[in-house]
């Protein structure tokens, strides 16, 4: 304890608070108290509706398919994400929806990842919603598994599955890299209905090209209110309509003082 | 008790990652690195090992089954040569362990890398393909952009460089800014519903 502190006596004065990061603590306050107020303001859950997302919807028709031809759904998270990342938080919020599917309809479910602490949670999230469903005997803990940490062999090995298994439906949901092209095209040579979704622009151009239903942006972290229909998460989803307005009112603004005052920068973040 | 326990643990680390984002002290930032890397790493090691044993599992378990046995006998077999491979000779540059990396490991990854070619041409073909007004524009876009990158591109008209530049500093920028933003708030507002406990889809549901 003595060394810590002599330690930190040690350590040059330096200010508790960056000042440069004064901009994005304002806008972050700003859009943490919208979201906030929106998700647990009563009036504001009450009152509207999301529009329809054609990927969404469409996930009941592709497990759908894959039960009358008694073929696996597969649903794979992509190699660019870990647990910390959003995206892949939205991706196994859609999972549970789609395990939930899965178990009533009785239609094997395979989920591959590339990451372990993924996988650990994918089997806790799969395992409740055949529980949730009422069929956790139909749940085996081997069909969520992790394959490897390497991008071109996770490739190489949910390539592989596709080939042999041949399953109805796939689901690439999640962050993808080089490896999202590979897999689209083998599951659309499989002849498998595919629903993609990525926090990649990249990506996002090679799933429109190779998938049925492709989820753009926002649409991938709205999926879980959607598909749930919970009042609390679509009100936060009205919270990003809010922000988008406010982030369009402040671009305007922008450009229309660079226009007159060329050589203002107040509106650039440091 | 076992989803609120968890639920608090990442709300505190949460809004601890959040607020030590503003700061540039050492000690913030020591202890920054301490979560992302060091936490992070127990977590992974532990993980780890149950993502061998699982696999390890599943693969002699479709052996015994006799389903696609080279594969799955060729996937066990990696998993424990290596480490063993790693724990004996070392991973220095003349190693054993790195003669397998190098010679079977590398040129694998790159073999799988270079179907992507081929899907590229493929997913292309079946992409710009003129079936409406949209996917003609689509296809005019593309031929320009390959025009623009290939010598033959100056050689036509010394324009298709700065149309496929235009191109692609403002109306494809301003779609892939656009679609950023909706991917901005969409991972604040999902990181905000796990913090305050609205989703709890990632601990395996409400109960």
């Amino acid at each position: 304890m003595l060394l810590y502190l002599t330690k930190l006596a040690l350590v040059p004065a330096v200010a508790w608070f960056d000042v440069s990061k004064l901009p994005v603590l304002i806008s972050a306050v700003i859009a943490v108290v919208i979201v906030l107020y929106t998700t647990y303001s009563r009036k504001s859950r009450e009152r509207f509706k999301i529009r329809e997302i054609a990927g969404l919807k469409a996930i009941e028709e592709a497990i759908g398919r894959a039960t009358e031809m008694a073929l696996p759904v597969l649903y794979t998270p992509g190699w660019g994400g870990d647990i910390q990342r959003p995206t892949t938080i939205a991706s196994l919020n859609i999972l549970s929806h789609i395990a939930e599917k899965t178990a009533q309809y009785n239609c094997h479910l395979l989920f591959p990842t590339h990451d372990p602490v993924i996988m650990s949670v994918a089997q806790e999230v799969v395992r409740e919603s055949y529980a949730r469903a009422g069929f956790i005997d139909r749940f085996k803990e081997d069909d969520i598994r992790y394959v490897t940490s390497s991008q071109f062999g996770y490739a190489a090995a949910v390539e592989g599955l596709i080939t042999r298994l041949k399953p109805a439906s796939i689901f690439l949901l999640g962050t993808f890299e080089a490896e999202s092209l590979i897999l689209a095209e083998t599951g659309n040579i499989a002849g498998a209905i595919q629903i993609a979704g990525t926090d990649s622009t990249i990506q996002l151009s090679f799933f429109i090209v190779a998938c049925d239903y492709t989820l753009i942006g926002e649409e991938l972290f709205a999926a879980s209110g959607y598909l749930s229909g919970d009042r609390s998460i679509m009100a936060s989803i009205r919270a990003q309509d809010i922000l988008k307005i406010i982030i369009i009112i402040f671009m305007v603004t922008a450009v229309l003082w660079a226009s007159f005052a060329p050589s203002a920068d107040w509106w650039v973040f440091r | 008790m076992t989803r609120k326990i968890p639920q608090i643990i990442c709300a505190l680390f949460g809004m601890t990652l959040f607020l030590l984002y503003f700061s540039q002290h050492p000690t913030a930032r020591n202890l920054n690195l301490t979560i992302l890397n060091d936490y992070f790493q127990i977590i992974f090691a532990f993980t780890l090992l149950v993502g061998v044993v699982s696999f390890v599992k599943v693969n002699l378990k479709a052996f015994e089954r006799g389903e696609d046995r080279s594969y799955h006998l060729v996937s066990v077999i990696g998993v424990f040569i290596m480490p063993l491979l790693a724990i004996i000779w070392g991973i220095k540059g003349d190693s054993p362990f790195m003669w397998v990396f190098e010679n079977i490991q590398v040129p694998m990854q790159a073999t799988v890398f270079a179907l992507l070619a081929f899907f590229v041409a493929s997913a292309s073909f079946r992409g710009f393909r003129a079936r409406s007004v949209q996917a003609t524009i689509l296809l005019a876009a593309a031929l320009i952009m390959l025009l623009s990158r290939s010598t033959i591109g100056d050689m036509i008209a010394d324009q298709i460089p700065q149309i496929a530049d235009w191109i692609r500093n403002y109306p494809s920028m301003a779609a892939r800014r656009a679609i950023l933003i909706g991917i901005g708030l969409g991972s604040l507002t999902t990181s905000l519903r796990v913090m305050v406990g609205i989703e709890r889809t990632w601990l395996g549901g409400d109960k």
